[in-house]
């Protein structure tokens, strides 16, 4: 019992957090507005100035910021169960790698800049089409052995042809869009981006927090979670799917943000007592407090120079992760 | 009451066949001792029987073909011990116990007083509910058996079906667990379990089925499956026999000078 009461305390805290850095998310920006101010702006609806900037610019910045940390902590926290290795991650399938290739296409053949919707709509194609090839290379068998095969093959595919756009791109300022596109970035995002996302997002989620019992199981290995009523190809199904609807949606409007779907289950793991049903939810909320206070130190750091929140959770991230495996060696030593 | 009715069942892996025109059938009462070489076919009859393999020929579950079970349905008729121990996360023992529950708790339901006393009997029977909060990858190899035993167990269900549930026990626990099988048969379930340990399943099993290379080559009581003649040409090894309260004692004792000469 004391373990499910500490687990709702983690909950609490984490759902706190996430308030708490949301609307800090609101608040801070190149225009000062003070916190009282900007909330109300936001709620009273009159078309101020400020209304204006907190509507169009900070409140989809957060909303996204809020979604994309939220898929990245959840399919971080599937994945990793699914494949029973804690160091799966989002981008192990290749469907991030694949929607920057579809958004990169976008660049590069000029649409993104003939028409606003078609990146973000490039890069789902992306995803989908990473979802088609994986479910095609692993079959129904539930084989998850083929599935990170597959996922490494579609994404060393989708990073050679990234290059060779970049290889080839017409002009330096397509190369560099492209580059500072692939960074990761939530900057001058509209409710367009939002309202685009959030279906395919939410679908995501709805498959993948589903997966719960399924996980449980899955800690005895695939045959003996099937000989527990476990139907492997749904949970399959459900995995790959429910991870190229919600990442996908989200590489499609932020470009990829590395680290917090590996990190995040990782640190969140031993706080649940492992299980991995009750580190969804944890990793959700933990992966939205993550990129959210990120996208905050990205705007306090370096405000003028628009530095990318994908650079700053991977310089983060890495020592971190390097932090990880020193204490796993020291405690397997 | 038949639990397991295999006919014609053949069962092809990677283009050799494995299993070749096998016919066994479990009742309730049972405690069937699955015996045979490495490689005889024992492991993949048991995944069989769950569905895993694509195969030739009926498996019926409790009178319905495996394959046309749905996994939960399956799920609440046969358990099943896998002969790997693994365990992915590091969870504390009752909880990988309580996951036997699953099956039959329906949606999101939280587990009811009726689970939780079921969960507490197979932990006692299998003797580990005393490390019941130590977390489960950090136990010893046959410590881990048990607990993912005591899971099975928890399945609560008529057909047990156990991949080498010995391997890695010490004596006591080996009996323990040979006695708490065969209880449960004598309660009305059944239970098949692979062995490689003759003594064992001479002495503690209802019934003997000897397998090798994917043909049954005799099926009965221990006395009569166990001969000099069938563990020479089919384990290559001579053994020691007698007899102790009724039961036989099988003891391999040498690898036997066949005709081949091998």
């Amino acid at each position: 019992m004391s373990e499910t009461a500490r687990y709702r305390l983690l909950i609490a805290a984490l759902a706190t957090a996430t308030l708490v850095l949301f609307l800090l998310s609101l608040t801070v920006g190149p225009a000062a507005i003070a916190f009282g101010d900007s909330i109300a702006a936001l709620l009273g609806g009159k078309a101020s100035e400020i209304g204006l900037i907190m509507r169009e610019i900070r409140l989809p910045r957060a909303v996204l910021g809020l979604m994309i940390g939220a898929t990245l902590g959840l399919s971080g926290a599937v994945l990793q169960g699914y494949l029973r290795n804690p160091l799966a991650e989002p981008g192990l399938l290749g469907i991030s790698a694949m929607a920057s290739l579809g958004a990169v296409l976008a660049i590069y053949s000029g649409l993104a800049a003939a028409f606003m919707l078609a990146l973000p709509l490039a890069a789902l194609a992306g995803a989908v089409l990473a979802v088609v090839v994986i479910q095609a290379l692993a079959g129904g068998r539930g084989n998850s052995l083929i599935v990170i095969l597959a996922g490494i093959a579609v994404s060393s595919f989708a990073g050679a042809m990234t290059s060779l756009a970049l290889n080839l791109s017409p002009n330096p300022f397509a190369a560099l869009e492209i580059m500072f596109w692939m960074l990761g970035s939530l900057t001058d995002r509209s409710m367009t981006h939002v309202w685009l996302a959030a279906p395919f997002i939410l679908a995501g989620w709805a498959m993948l927090a589903s997966l719960g019992r399924a996980l449980d199981a899955l800690t005895l290995g695939p045959e003996t979670a099937a000989s527990m009523g476990v139907d492997m190809r749904r949970v399959q199904f459900l995995a790959v799917f429910g991870t190229a609807a919600s990442v996908g949606a989200a590489t499609a409007v932020a470009g990829a943000i590395g680290f917090v779907g590996l990190v995040v289950p990782h640190i969140l793991r031993p706080l649940v007592g492992a299980r991995p049903s009750r580190l969804l939810l944890a990793s959700a909320l933990g992966g939205a407090s993550v990129v959210l206070a990120a996208d905050i130190l990205v705007r306090l750091i370096a405000p003028s120079r628009d530095l990318k929140l994908g650079v700053l959770t991977a310089i983060v991230g890495a020592p971190f992760f390097l932090w990880l495996v020193f204490r796993a060696r020291r405690r397997l030593a | 009451m038949t639990l397991l009715s295999i006919s014609g069942l053949s069962v092809r892996l990677g283009g050799k066949t494995v299993l070749d025109g096998l016919d066994l059938s479990v009742a309730a009462g049972e405690f069937v001792g699955l015996i045979g070489p490495n490689g005889a076919g024992k492991s993949t009859l048991l995944r069989t029987v769950l569905g895993f393999l694509p195969h030739a020929g009926t498996v019926l579950v409790d009178g319905t073909d495996t394959m046309a079970l749905r996994a939960r349905e399956r799920a609440r008729r046969v358990a099943y011990l896998a002969q790997e121990r693994e365990i992915a996360w590091a969870v504390p023992v009752e909880t990988i116990v309580a996951l036997g529950r699953a099956p039959h708790r329906p949606g999101f339901a939280a587990p009811g007083a009726r689970d939780a006393k079921i969960v507490e009997e197979a932990m006692r029977r299998m003797d580990v509910a005393a490390f019941r909060d130590r977390i489960a990858t950090e136990l010893s190899g046959g410590e881990k058996a048990r607990v993912l035993t005591a899971r099975a167990l928890a399945q609560d269900t008529p057909l047990l079906l156990a991949d080498e549930p010995t391997a890695g026990l010490d004596p006591a626990h080996q009996i323990a667990l040979m006695r708490q099988f065969g209880a449960l048969a004598a309660s009305g379930r059944g239970v098949v379990a692979s062995l490689h340990d003759l003594g064992l399943a001479a002495r503690w099993c209802s019934r003997l089925v000897l397998i090798a290379r994917g043909r049954i080559v005799a099926d009965g009581p221990p006395a009569e499956v166990l001969t000099p003649e069938r563990l020479r040409d089919v384990y290559s090894v001579s053994a020691f026999f007698a007899e102790v309260d009724g039961q036989p004692v099988v003891h391999p004792l040498d690898l036997a000078h066949g005709p081949e000469g091998g």
